[in-house]
């Protein structure tokens, strides 16, 4: 007879989600779900929803949510949090949001410490306008903005996010992980669990990069697109811990 | 200064500072730019006033005051003002040309998710970085909706110091009350003119916003503050509500001040600074026994287009005065529609028209007539 040792109740996340089959998107919305539940923090949550795949995010999670314009998700979240410090705000952001037309307000917004959670989710393409090129794709990957291969003598090269907010002295955790196998999957939610623990205790800016897919955009199945992320975008993108300033408990 | 002093003499910019403050200002976000930096430096210097008091263990002056920040651009500024006021929180920002350029998408977001707040603009001289003289070229901007999609900005116009005051008050106040974005109007010469003001006893009329602010969904429904109706329907049935709701306002919240416009010839039309200059001008040509009176809409959206229409009736020609190539006048003429001649004058480049200048032009008309 088998006995059930855990069964959260699923109260934040009430998906179904629209995304592609196979896409890191909805699994993501899973574990932010089930990290908010597990924190008994979903009365507390402000969600910031950028533009990108997750526009719709405020469909999908039961907690107040704001849709802002493209990339300004971390200045919108400083309002809100600075106005209501008791809540908890998160932003979360693609790689075209994030690191191209936000660049700015990401970099600023942890350089003051802003007392925010970013979930970052690099799947280096541009998923919602149809697959362009994203300040992430990889060398050689095929776009429909590089469609013989991204050229960095031409376009430069991929954009290491955590690498270069650890050039700051305010941000406390900079995480890069990937959700590719169950191993991966649960440190993922250890980090964005980690990333609430330290907003609630009013240490400052932390930020978790989640490598992901896009099977459609490009043009694999789900299965290639997680050998993909294991395989190729970890080459570049290395996993692991850039910043714990605070020793934290996980 | 504190809530308890009721005259001043100061800066058109300070009196926004000290009004917005006694309307119970929450936070202000803003990156520097002339000749509207003295708005931000008001608000830096209230709120590090503030901190300092706590420190000590003292009372702030101004308790609701929770935050300054300068942002790293008018785009993040107008967009923590986005996050921060759909708190339910009274929020503001201050800006002026390009500052003002910047911040249009996010005004257009504002006024698509019905988030409230006051927004200044310390007109400069443009195109482009122009000059940090006064103009009035951005009434078309501001007026006509500077961002994308279709809405409406309720914008006011001071000409005086006082006024400065007592419109920002206003302001946050009707923003509130409609759940929309509101542009204060005002430019270089009004935010640097010192005069002497009392602080009116503006009523802070606070309006419930339970039903729709973001500070957690604790027993209640979540509340999702957007502008993305991806729907076709569900799109239309959201614009005919804005839509309705601007319609409101353009019934209730037109403003305007008149001056000798009974039995008037020429009707002088201008807002802001220059309807100073034109009162002058009214007075001085009738002296001459020209006719002349003035309409100054202080309401530039809602536009006081009926009553513009109802002086057309009885007037012989409008004469426009503006800072600008003229952009308020095209307003002038869709009200006037033909019953009258619609002319008009304007000076650019932060230059003022003379008293004499204008009542030339007012001889010209007579003559034509
Ligand atoms: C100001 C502005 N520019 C461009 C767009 C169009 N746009 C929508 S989503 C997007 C890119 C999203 O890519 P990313 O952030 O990587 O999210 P993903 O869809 O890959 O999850 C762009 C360019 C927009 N909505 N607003
Ligand atoms: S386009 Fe790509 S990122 Fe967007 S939902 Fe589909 S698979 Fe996911
Ligand atoms: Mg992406």
């Amino acid at each position: 007879m088998s006995k059930v040792l855990y069964s959260p109740k699923v109260e934040t996340y009430t998906a179904p989600t629209s995304y592609c089959p196979g896409c890191g998107h909805g699994q993501l919305h899973k574990i932010i779900g089930d990290a908010i539940d597990e924190l008994k923090i979903r009365e507390k949550i402000i969600f910031v929803d950028s533009v990108g795949c997750s526009v719709f995010a405020y469909k999908y999670f039961d907690c107040d949510h704001i849709q802002v314009p493209h990339g300004r998700a971390p200045a919108a979240a400083t309002g809100i949090k600075r106005l209501m410090p008791e809540n908890v705000v998160l932003t979360y952001q693609g790689d075209g949001d994030l690191a191209a037309i936000g660049t700015a307000e990401i970099i600023h917004a942890a350089n003051r410490g802003e007392n925010i959670s970013v979930f970052f989710v690099n799947n280096a393409i541009y998923g919602m306008t149809g697959g362009q090129m994203a300040p992430t794709t990889l060398i050689g990957q095929k776009t429909t903005t590089s469609h013989t291969g991204r050229d960095e003598q031409v376009v430069g090269y991929p954009i290491k996010v955590c690498e270069l907010l650890n050039t700051l002295e305010a941000p406390i955790y900079l995480e890069r992980v990937a959700m590719f196998d169950a191993l991966h999957i649960r440190q993922t939610k250890e980090a964005i669990k980690k990333s609430f623990r330290i907003q609630l205790k009013n240490k400052g800016f932390s930020l978790v990069e989640i490598l992901s897919n896009c099977p459609t955009n490009w043009k694999m199945t789900p299965e290639q697109s997680m050998d993909y992320v294991k395989n190729e975008m970890t080459q570049e993108f290395k996993l692991g811990t850039i910043r714990d300033k605070e020793f934290c408990q996980k | 200064m504190g809530l308890e002093e009721k005259v001043a003499f100061i800066k058109g910019n300070e009196a926004v500072v000290e009004a917005a403050l006694r309307a119970g200002v929450n936070g202000f976000f803003g990156y520097p730019i002339t000749p509207a930096s003295e708005i931000s430096e008001g608000m830096a210097k209230a709120f590090w006033e503030n901190l300092e008091a706590i420190k000590k263990g003292g009372k702030p002056r101004y308790p609701d005051y929770q935050i300054f920040l300068q942002m790293e651009s008018e785009i993040a500024s107008i967009n923590a003002v986005f996050g921060g006021a759909a708190t339910g929180k009274r929020v503001m920002t201050a800006s002026s040309g390009p500052g003002m350029s910047l911040k249009q998408e996010a005004i257009s977001f504002m006024a698509g998710a019905e988030v409230p707040a006051v927004i200044v603009n310390v007109m400069r001289g443009g195109p482009g970085l122009g000059n940090i003289s006064g103009e009035q070229s951005d009434y078309f901007q501001t007026v006509k909706g500077g961002g994308h999609g279709d809405y409406k900005v309720l914008t006011l116009a001071p000409n005086s110091v006082q006024e400065m005051a007592d419109l920002t008050s206003l302001l946050f106040n009707l923003t509130d009350k409609y759940r929309s974005p509101g542009i204060l109007l005002a430019d270089g010469y009004l935010g640097q003119m010192k005069e002497g003001i009392i602080f009116p006893e503006t009523k802070t009329e606070f309006t419930d916003k339970s039903s729709w602010c973001l500070n957690g969904a604790k027993n209640r429904e979540k509340h999702v503050v957007n502008s993305l109706f991806i729907n076709q329907d569900e799109l239309e049935a959201h614009k005919i509500r804005l839509k309705t709701k601007f319609d409101l306002m353009e019934k209730n919240e037109i403003r305007f001040e008149e001056y000798k416009t009974r039995n008037a010839e020429i009707i002088i039309a201008s807002y802001g600074v220059v309807s100073r200059i034109a009162k002058d001008v009214v007075d001085t040509a009738r002296k001459e026994g020209m006719k002349v009176g003035l309409i100054r809409p202080i309401s530039l959206w809602p536009f006081p287009q009926e009553k513009i229409r109802k002086l057309a009736k009885k007037t012989k020609a409008f004469l426009t005065l503006e800072l600008s190539f003229g952009q308020m006048v095209e307003d002038v003429k869709l009200a006037v529609n033909g019953q009258c001649p619609v002319h008009f004058y304007g000076r650019y480049g932060g230059n003022l028209p003379t008293e004499e200048e204008i009542i030339k032009q007012i001889k010209k008309i007579y003559k034509k007539k």
